[in-house]
């Protein structure tokens, strides 16, 4: 964390917009969409959910005024950044082909990929980047695309000023105080009639950008609004995960008869998967246009939901309900660490909020727990 | 309610056994009923059972990732089901499911298997009606083996 | 990432639904460790992981034993000599060879499951005299639906052990029949020496594998070549795990003692 506290004020932010968009960014934020808050392009302060927060419980999301006007004041919605780091489409390669069966691959003339800033990057989506980061480019063959996507972002994290309803960072060790991972990142503070964000440089580049934004050193009562609010947030989350040995607890639970329970209630619909920052599973179609001649193969988004997800010698390894929540679950919070050498979890609270039926991982975790070792009926 | 010496008197498996036969034999049992579908062992589990169905069905099965359960054998009233129990490593080589509600008589394969060595003619008169039992099932597991409803121009 | 192309240079018919083929990779030789896949396509019909089942020590050929079995295979089954078939690879971890050097080596194959063994056998016999005795168990369906028949008695005469067996067959069959198991239990070996390769359906490495612990053999020195949705070979598409490992990174070769409690589970 850099010893570097700056003070930028509510009506100077619009400079920071400004001095990015003059660097050539596109500004990804928050906006109001739909009855959400989702990622889109902003260019100016007024495009930010302004004087939204957003109330979530299993299942639930609802949006209300505040009686402020914050910028930020409000926890994560259904997007994550992962859409930009791992698009939900993409076309791997396009090919022609030839008489003899094969194909020609050709590139389309490259479009400069736009250079993108993240604003608002909550810290649990910080340690989700860098969750994806180790997938995609930690192993034996990265891929260039995926690296080509992660270079050059510019990212201004926010500091959540309150916790959301299902949000369990604080126990997964991911926030919510960002560390790393940023290049600026603010507290915005609402207090006294002041309107103001205490700004934390965490690289070279941030703190280039914010020289040329009107701006001061924060000052001692300042950066303790900061902390204030830091502490607060820590010690309201809407969940808590007790992460003591989850590894081996699940590890010696996959009898449970839990996930017989879970089973009954899981719709398989896959919706955690897609709000979940850090779920990288992805599939390959390859599609020809009418002639048969032109080839193109397209990876998208996958979940372990699907029936198919598991094909194996004519059927599935995972034809049950039962079966595939406790591989989506295991997998987050305990093989990820033999795979990855990380928790899959940042404690974000999306697959709660977004599940229909509200299905909370932090219970089901809680329940396996009360009673480890037990066993479903002849297992 | 029959005592376990009389239900085991009746078993046609065990029929021809000497009063003192049986009442070792019993000694080594107990009464046991599974609900439909509960699983009684699965491969690779310690083998320390065996047991005599009084009545219901019990299927054995193989597990297959992508195929599932594949049921090979089912055995109903009177059979004996376990042989695992009588040779190392003692381990099931395939998991056993009660079809439906089932009356059982469970063995202690340790017990039997200690008083078979200390009487040799307990011994000889258990094994002869186990190999009977097993003779008779590789015979039909062979015949099933010929695959004979297969379409013959498939073959 | 993106395919290379092999020009088809031989196709040779093995049974009724299984094919090998030969091909040249265009421009260079292609290196690969016994035991490795690769994500096989007649391009655009989509990919198919396939066990390479050439000779490692020859690099001009890329050679793949394929049975149709989905729309992809069936695609690249159909593929004549002079077309072309795209591979990405080679991909996944090796048979031990070189561990097992000094060791009485068993390769128990079920069906089909022989083409992941052939590199190690054909590198077995190239390196004959760093081993002890060399067996093959070998079983399948039926007669006509054994790999490489030719190839099995050039290999006994080089010095691999060659036992088959089918599960029916008719009197002018010579070798046994019955599960490959129960081959197992004649092999003449030393259970304290012996490393042992497996490759074929899981219920039939399963009681393989309870079949050569019986005869004292450590699951530590038992290696299986394991199957699941593999979809992308590089660990990013996350298809294939298997329980804490990733079938395309871990395996496809895996120690047995690895695998066995996780392959208890059922559904896992």
């Amino acid at each position: 964390m850099s010893a570097e506290i700056e003070l930028l004020e509510r009506d100077g932010f619009d400079s920071l917009l400004a001095a990015l968009a003059a660097d050539g960014y596109t500004v990804i934020g928050p906006t109001v969409r739909d009855g959400a808050i989702v990622y889109d392009e902003v260019h100016t302060a007024a495009d930010l959910p302004v004087g939204w927060t957003d109330e979530q419980g299993g299942g639930h999301y609802r949006l209300h005024r505040r009686d402020d006007e914050a910028l930020f004041g409000y926890a994560v919605g259904p997007h994550s950044w992962k859409r930009y780091q791992l698009p939900p489409e993409v076309t791997v390669w396009r090919g022609r082909r030839r008489a003899d069966g094969g194909l020609e691959r050709f590139e389309e003339a490259p479009r400069e990929p736009p250079r993108l800033a993240f604003l608002g990057a909550r810290s649990c989506e910080l340690h989700a980047t860098e969750i994806l980061d180790r997938v995609l480019l930690g192993g034996a063959h990265p891929d260039p695309a995926d690296r080509a996507r992660r270079e050059d972002v510019f990212v201004v994290a926010v500091n959540c000023g309150e916790a959301g309803g299902t949000c369990f960072c604080a126990s997964m060790d991911t926030g919510p105080v960002a560390k790393a991972g940023f290049d600026l990142a603010l507290t915005e503070v609402l207090e006294d009639g002041r309107h103001y964000f205490v700004v934390d440089v965490g690289s070279e580049r941030g703190a280039d950008l914010l020289a040329r934004v009107p701006h001061a050193a924060a000052a001692e009562p300042e950066r303790d609004a900061a902390r204030r609010i830091h502490e607060h947030t820590a010690a309201t989350m809407g969940r808590e995960l007790d992460v003591t040995d989850i590894r081996d607890l699940l590890y010696r639970n996959y009898e449970h008869p839990r996930w017989d329970e879970v089973a009954d209630r899981c719709l398989t619909c896959g919706n955690c998967t897609m709000v979940c920052p850090t779920c990288f599973c992805t599939t390959v179609e390859d599609t020809t246009d009418l002639s048969g001649d032109v080839v193109e193969r397209r990876q998208s988004w996958d979940s372990c939901f699907t029936v198919d997800y598991s094909h194996l010698s004519g059927g599935s390894v995972r034809g049950s309900g039962r079966s595939r929540y406790r591989q989506w679950m295991t997998h987050k919070l305990a093989t990820w660490f033999d795979q990855f050498d990380s928790s899959g979890c940042v404690g974000c609270g999306r697959c709660i909020t977004w599940c229909p039926v509200g299905i909370d991982i932090t219970e089901e975790a809680a329940a396996i727990r009360a009673s480890d070792g037990e066993r479903r009926a002849g297992a | 309610m029959q005592g376990l010496e009389e239900l085991i008197a009746a078993a046609p498996v065990f029929a021809g056994l000497a009063p003192d036969q049986l009442e070792l034999v019993a000694g080594c049992g107990a009464n046991r009923r599974a609900e439909a579908g509960e699983v009684l062992f699965r491969e690779g589990d310690p083998a320390d059972l065996f047991f005599l169905i009084r009545a219901g069905t019990i299927a054995l099965e193989v597990h297959s990732p992508g195929r599932g359960a594949l049921v090979i054998d089912t055995l109903h009233d009177g059979d004996l089901v376990g042989w695992s129990w009588l040779f190392p490593p003692y381990r099931w080589r395939v998991d056993g499911r009660a079809v439906g509600p089932a009356a059982l008589i469970a063995f202690d394969g340790l017990c039997l298997r200690g008083k078979c060595e200390a009487d040799h003619e307990l011994g000889y008169q258990l094994m002869r009606r186990f190999a009977a039992g097993a003779i008779e099932r590789l015979q039909a597991t062979r015949f099933q083996l010929l695959d004979v409803y297969a379409n013959p121009a498939a073959r | 990432m993106v395919p290379a192309a092999f020009v088809v240079r031989a196709k040779r018919r093995e049974t009724a639904d299984t094919w090998t083929f030969e091909l040249e990779p265009e421009g260079g030789g292609f290196e690969f460790s016994p035991g490795q896949f690769t994500m096989l396509a007649a391009g655009g019909a989509g990919e198919a992981p396939i066990s390479i089942s050439g000779d490692p020590d020859d690099p001009a050929r890329l050679v793949h034993t394929v049975r149709a079995v989905g729309a992809a295979t069936r695609a690249i089954c159909a593929a004549e000599p002079g077309e072309v078939l795209e591979a990405r690879g080679p991909f996944g971890g090796a048979w031990p060879l070189e561990a097992a050097e000094g060791d009485e080596v068993v390769i128990a194959a079920g069906g089909i499951g022989l083409a992941p063994l052939r590199p190690a056998i054909l590198r077995l016999l190239d390196r004959r005299e760093r081993y002890g005795p060399l067996h093959l168990l070998y079983g399948g369906r039926s007669p006509d639906q054994l790999l490489y028949p030719a190839e099995l008695e050039e290999w006994a005469e080089r010095g691999l052990e060659v036992a088959l067996t089918v599960d029916s067959a008719g009197p002018e069959w010579l070798g046994h029949v019955g599960v490959v198991t129960r081959l197992v239990g004649r092999a003449e070996l030393d259970p304290a020496r012996t490393t042992a390769m497996l490759c074929g359906p899981e219920i039939m490495m399963r009681f393989t594998v309870a079949a050569l612990t019986a005869r004292g053999i450590s699951t530590e020195r038992i290696f299986a070549s394991m199957e699941r949705n593999m979809q992308c070979g590089i660990a990013h598409c996350g298809h294939c795990q298997l329980g804490p490992t990733l079938v395309c990174r871990d395996g496809p070769v895996y120690p047995w003692s690895e695998l066995e409690a996780w392959l208890a589970i059922r559904e896992l």
